[in-house]
């Protein structure tokens, strides 16, 4: 097909599914009895209009970015993860556990250690559900979605149990909370006064790192062969089963590695509703930014608006937060339909026979070939953001 | 004699706890034997578990009073059905892959129902909801009556609804449609089988069946609505059509088990051992995920083309 053809092609399926996504909200605003318009604009300008909301806007993305970098690893590699909530609480609960273990390190040394526990910790929770894919065929959405359940439990039995703050207890209010961690653990703020902290540059070097690793490594090709094509890859004599589980702990220790900042950084104490669903936001993110860590950035700027945009609309105009859960729900199910509509060749044929009377109609559909992975995938994503 | 009031105690409240897995589980199945895997139906639940309450809610103090439950059973059913057709339009219509499609339902679904209900109701509010219809005779017989026959009017029906389901996937030339799609598309489009249509009647009907089983939380179970509702129930119920190999019997079996779990679970903690309660709450999800790693072998029973979207103009 030509290119021309081609971009129209591509513009309009995004547009369509923009449209769509955009649509489904609409309805819920509209039985909400909202002004859809202004609901859409409170939620896209308010957070950029101030310093605060901006950088609240960055600090949601530092969690999003990690989240979404495991999950564009293990869904590369062609494993699922949906348990980074499950992976954000264990994630919290180790880090905070180095750090109160070990106060007195100086801070140099006790920060990389708590934000590797906290790591360790995410992949620990994720290797479960990674062995029971490997070794057993466990589907992975499954267990990960039963060990978020589990490690729900898990986080708040440990915040009401053993790890709750004494002074809980002393005064009797019993809110369940950890002690607040030493101040040698803490990652420090870049702009007093905000909640804007380092842990952005932690996240966009991360990024960079994850690229080298999927795209310039042996690993990372293996695992990205895993997931593009699991039989070619294992007669190509790499084990699958094997680029599966690292996937997936990968995967656990960004969640997790997510988790340590938050409580090291944000809330310095593990509080319950810590993870506030990044989990799932993650893995939009992920989606949104086609799965590559250039995409991931952005697509996490947007969510984080997204998300401080929701929580605005729910302070000015009353609208639920949980609209944000509505948007990210419809924009899963209009990306993934997008991608597929104009990485199917029939399709992109048929529109341009019908629509653009190509004169390429004697090659036909055979000689098309699989269309290449990220080039239309990246357009679309800059596409929706456009659009919005 | 107090083990044996224990157990028909535990027994009283699992069995009816059945029903709404049952029921979804149920609609999986279908949507399963069709060669779609819907994760969704955790986000449909819980729509059609806001839209039963919500329609007994608005018409408690009406003169609608007597059909309330029926008329948000109905609601909850067609909601159910209406997202199980969106379901089929992205993952048939649009080939896109059923794992994440499920995860957008769910979030589509969940959230849909949490935002509309703290926009409508906002705090706690119970509604009558189904009241227990015991069957004459049958529930005076000693212990076993009070277990199996005073139940409401749905749960009677979601048991009944066994056998009716096993004979139309088995018995039926539509049972055998959704059969044929599910494990081999391409001959049962040869044979002039619409595989798209069929996908979607069976993504229509397991919505609708979802949606119900919503409904019979708020309105059979709790008897009023809460965002975490459902509480991975959905999740649960796609987990119990690999535990039941795909056949009507079997995940009653397993839909009871995980009840009876359940119910045991919360006598532990009305008994007043001393065990965290966390733990207990984790028992069922832990079983599930022991479950799953024990049926594994169970997938050569399955429908083989599960998950696997159909493109007609495919080469092979």
């Amino acid at each position: 097909m030509k290119t021309p053809v081609r971009v129209a092609y591509v513009v309009l399926v995004s547009l369509v599914a923009a449209l769509a996504a955009v649509g489904i909200g609409a309805i819920v605003l509209t039985i909400l009895g909202a002004d859809v318009f202004q609901t859409y604009k409170v939620i896209l300008t308010e957070p950029l209009k101030d310093l605060f909301g901006i950088t609240e806007v960055l600090v949601r993305a530092v969690p999003l970015i990690l989240v979404a970098l495991g999950i564009a690893i293990s869904f590369r590699a062609g494993i699922l993860n949906i348990g980074a909530e499950g992976q954000i609480q264990m994630g919290v609960i180790s880090a905070t556990a180095v750090a109160l273990v070990w106060p007195d390190l100086p801070k140099g040394i006790l920060v990389p250690l708590v934000l590797l526990g906290g790591a360790a910790g995410g992949a620990l929770w994720a290797s479960i559900a990674g062995y029971l894919r490997a070794k057993l065929g466990v589907n992975e959405i499954l267990s990960t979605v039963m060990l978020n359940y589990i490690a729900a439990q898990l986080y708040g039995f440990l915040l009401r149990g053993p790890m709750i703050d004494p002074a809980e207890l002393q005064t009797g209010s019993g809110t369940p909370q950890s002690v607040r961690l030493p101040k040698s653990a803490w990652i420090d703020r870049i702009i007093p006064g905000t909640r804007l902290h380092w842990g952005i540059v932690l996240a966009v070097v991360l990024a960079i790192l994850v690229y080298i690793l999927m795209w310039h490594t042996t690993w990372g090709f293996k695992m990205r062969a895993a997931g593009a094509s699991p039989k070619a890859t294992r007669y190509g004599g790499i084990n699958v089963e094997s680029c599966l589980f690292s996937a997936m702990v990968l995967a656990g220790a960004f969640a997790g590695l997510a988790g340590a900042v938050e409580v090291t950084a944000v809330h310095r104490r593990a509080i319950e509703g810590i993870s506030s669903g990044y989990g799932f936001s993650g893995i939009v993110v992920a989606l949104f930014g086609g799965l590559h860590p250039g995409g991931i950035i952005p697509a996490a700027l947007f969510f984080g608006v997204l998300l401080v945009g929701t929580d605005m609309t729910q302070r000015i105009m009353s609208i639920p937060a949980n609209m944000v859960s509505v948007l990210q729900g419809a924009v899963i199910l209009s990306i993934i339909s997008a991608k597929m509509v104009i990485n199917d060749p029939y399709a992109r044929e048929k529109f341009a026979r019908r629509f653009l009377h190509s004169k390429d109609k004697e090659r036909g559909p055979g000689g098309e070939g699989i269309p290449e992975e990220h080039g239309a995938q990246n357009e679309e994503t800059v596409n929706i953001e456009a659009k919005q | 004699m107090t083990i044996l009031n224990i157990v028909l105690n535990i027994l009283s409240i699992g069995i009816p706890f059945s029903v709404s897995l049952l029921l979804a589980s149920l609609g999986e199945m279908f949507n399963q034997r069709a060669g779609i895997f819907n994760l969704g139906c955790e986000g449909i639940m819980s729509m059609g578990a806001f839209l039963g309450f919500m329609s007994a809610y608005y018409l408690q103090n009406t003169a609608m009073v007597p059909y309330a439950n029926l008329i948000g059973i109905a609601a909850a059913g067609i909601a159910g059905a209406l997202l199980g057709l969106l379901f089929a339009l992205v993952t048939v219509t649009f080939h896109a892959p059923q794992g994440i499609a499920g995860i957008g339902l769910q979030m589509l679904g969940t959230g849909t129902a949490g935002t509309l209900f703290r926009h409508f109701v906002g705090g706690v509010a119970g509604v009558p909801g189904l009241s227990n219809r015991p069957i004459p005779l049958l529930s005076e017989i000693p212990f076993i009556g009070p277990v199996f026959f005073n139940m409401n009017i749905l749960a009677y029906a979601a048991f009944l609804f066994v056998p009716v389901s096993h004979y139309i996937l088995f018995k039926t030339p539509w049972g055998l449609k959704v059969r044929a799609v599910g494990t081999s598309p391409r001959s049962a489009d040869t044979m002039a089988i619409n595989v798209n249509r069929t996908r979607y009647q069976a993504l229509a009907a397991g919505g609708l069946l979802a949606g119900i089983a919503g409904a019979y939380l708020s309105l059979g179970q709790a008897k009023m609505f809460a965002d975490d509702i459902v509480a991975g129930r959905g999740f649960i119920a796609v987990a119990l059509v690999y535990f039941g190999r795909w056949d009507p019997y079997w995940i009653l079996g397993g839909s009871l088990l995980f009840s009876i779990a359940q119910s045991l679970q919360l006598s532990i903690q009305v008994l007043g051992i001393k065990f965290p309660y966390e733990f207990a709450v984790m028992f069922p999800y832990v079983l599930v995920i022991v479950v799953l790693a024990f049926t594994r072998n169970s997938a050569i029973k399955g429908p083989s083309e599960l998950g696997v979207p159909y493109d007609r103009e495919k080469r092979i």
